[in-house]
């Protein structure tokens, strides 16, 4: 070991994405370790499209080829919506194993930690959105809304994944246990993204529940993204799509920040 | 550089509303380059103390500084001078030992050849190099604690806080971490330990406080503890275990004050106050014709001070209050 002791200087304003950076792909590791996660974000997603297309499909649609134009948009919205799951869950271990402690006592940007969790999330997302739609179109989905219209519908989509990791970077950080991460998850994420119009159109559903829909933010999410694929009206979905987010990471990211600092 | 390096002034910290009072105004003043031991029993406040000295938890009221940075104020500064192994071992299981160990040198500012060959080195030093690629969730308790402890010292810091370092180890891993501590602070690491380990506190610290219920209930060098609580324990052990009774009788012979020989079944032990006695024991137990294989005079252990300061065992109060500090998390 080496005699020499260093004082190390204090966080400059450049380290920040440094610091954010190395801790994303620390995060991108994980899924070395643990094979699982690659299953979740790419098996699951085409087992749901397989399973919704086909079973569903003839019953819904009256063929599941024209179906899997309907419902290819609302399950890549569900599965990037289910995907910061593992936000929640990956930073409330942190905090039960010591390692945010660790981070802590660190001279590196406080934010680096959560930027890091959110960085690699988006990554996972961005991943899961090609592996969806690439299958897609191996069973014979067609782009109907242009190049531009698909580029847009990743992006919107991906800015959602990443926005709904706010609420569930708050729901890890808050929850004392990783099952009560996994209750308080399943509880919101699971009627948000059914209850929505991304298997069925809302005109078959009684009127309170249509009255959800319409205001569900995941709604105006599909629709954005149906509407960019297959071509047709997009600029008022696309729109309240865009407001939800704000909103959503305007209550939430402050909430989880706070959180951070506050959990000892 | 100033000799104090670490120090607190009345610091408090209470939870849960102020009903838990943490720490209850905490002094204490560790000199560079030593080892300085917080001692006490579970729940008294030891993690509560390396918390909020290393920046991690605010304190109420009452200030701290390291290495002349106070910890509220210039939390950065403090941040870059130490390195902290907390009371699980912090590693990231999901990562290799040598991925643990880069990640931590990345964030401090080394560039990436760099903090490779700083992994490798620890790695080394720790004996953790067969291991280097495997995941740190398949390594034994004593490994992770190694690296624990080598990921606290990445950095090279000048202040190394080891909240119970060798809770659960077993007693050759907890010998070789001691080897490790005692080389850092030859190397000139100031180190701040926390311990519920009495025998831990003595071996390695050159100063201890023993903190109960967040306050100081002594301080001073271990020997100067030993002597707080007075005199000197005499202990023989017969040849013979026959000759027990005997022996206890020739000590009793010798006791003062109301003190009578105790015995293990091996020794027999007596607390005294004048050393003189070795002679007389020597004298006495020759007389009755008692072989012994072994007689010495020995300061009493830390347990034995504890016991003297507080009125209980430190053992009494652990269970009881490791309910208290797992609701705190």
């Amino acid at each position: 070991m080496s005699t020499a002791t260093a004082t190390l200087s204090p966080v400059g304003k450049s380290d920040v994405i440094r610091n954010t950076l190395t801790i994303a792909r620390r995060n991108l590791l994980h899924i070395k370790a643990t094979p699982e996660q690659l299953v979740e974000m790419s098996i699951q997603p085409l087992m749901f499209l397989v399973l919704f297309v086909y079973v569903f499909g003839g019953a819904i649609a009256n063929s599941s080829r024209e179906y899997l134009q309907f419902a290819l948009p609302g399950i890549l919205v569900q599965s990037v919506a289910f995907l910061p799951f593992t936000t929640a869950l990956a930073l409330n271990v942190d905090f039960q194993r010591g390692v945010i402690d660790r981070f802590r006592s660190l001279p590196i940007a406080r934010s680096a930690v959560i930027g890091g969790r959110i960085l690699a999330d988006g990554a996972r997302v961005a991943w899961s959105i090609l592996i969806i739609t690439g299958f897609a179109v191996l069973l014979g989905f067609r782009f109907q809304g242009g190049a531009a219209g698909a580029l847009g519908a990743f992006v919107l989509v991906t800015a959602f994944g990443l926005t709904m990791c706010w609420p569930m970077a708050f729901i890890g950080i808050t929850a004392r246990t990783t099952e009560s991460v996994n209750t308080w998850g399943f509880l919101i994420i699971l009627p948000l993204t059914f209850a929505s119009t991304a298997f069925v159109p809302a005109a078959t559903m009684p009127g309170w529940l249509q009255a959800f829909v319409k205001a569900n933010p995941v709604t105006s999410v599909i629709d954005s993204a149906r509407g960019l694929l297959l071509g047709g009206a997009v600029a008022t979905p696309v729109v309240k799509a865009l407001i939800w987010m704000v909103v959503i990471q305007a209550v939430f990211a402050p909430l989880a920040i706070a959180r951070y600092r506050r959990r000892v | 550089m100033t000799d104090s390096a670490i120090e607190a002034e009345g610091l408090v910290k209470t939870f849960g509303k102020g009903n838990v009072r943490a720490l209850d105004g905490i002094d204490m003043v560790a000199r560079e380059g030593t080892v300085f031991g917080l001692l006490g029993p579970n729940g008294a406040g030891k993690t509560t103390a390396i918390r909020v000295l290393s920046t991690l938890l605010r304190p109420d009221s009452g200030r701290a500084s390291v290495g002349g940075y106070d910890v509220v104020h210039h939390p950065e500064r403090v941040r870059g001078m130490i390195g902290l192994t907390g009371q699980y071992a912090a590693v990231d299981e999901l990562l290799s030992g040598s991925e643990n160990l880069f990640m931590i040198g990345r964030l401090l500012g080394l560039s990436a050849p760099v903090a490779r060959a700083r992994a490798t080195e620890l790695l080394e030093a720790f004996d953790l190099s067969d291991a280097a690629s495997k995941y740190a969730k398949t390594y034994s308790g004593g490994m992770r604690r190694r690296l624990d402890l080598a990921a606290s010292l990445v950095g090279r810091p000048r202040f190394l806080y080891l909240d119970e370092p060798t809770t659960g180890l077993d007693p050759r891993s907890r010998l070789e971490l001691w080897g490790m501590i005692r080389a850092l602070v030859a190397d000139g690491t100031t180190v701040l330990l926390t311990t519920q380990y009495l025998e831990e506190a003595d071996k390695l610290a050159d100063e201890i406080v023993v903190i109960d219920h967040g306050r100081v209930i002594a301080a001073g060098t271990p020997a100067q503890l030993k002597t707080r609580v007075g005199g000197h324990v005499l202990q023989a052990q017969p040849a013979d275990p026959a000759d027990l009774p005997a022996t206890q009788s020739v000590l009793a012979s010798l006791a003062q004050d109301g003190d009578e020989p105790y015995t293990d079944g091996q020794l027999v032990s007596l607390r005294i106050d004048d050393s003189s006695a070795l002679g007389q024991a020597v004298r006495r137990l020759d007389e009755a014709g008692i072989a012994v294989d072994d007689l010495s005079l020995r300061r009493p252990s830390l347990d034995e001070v504890f016991l003297a300061i507080t009125g209980h065992l430190a053992e009494d109060e652990a269970e009881a209050d490791k309910e208290q500090e797992r609701s705190r998390r």
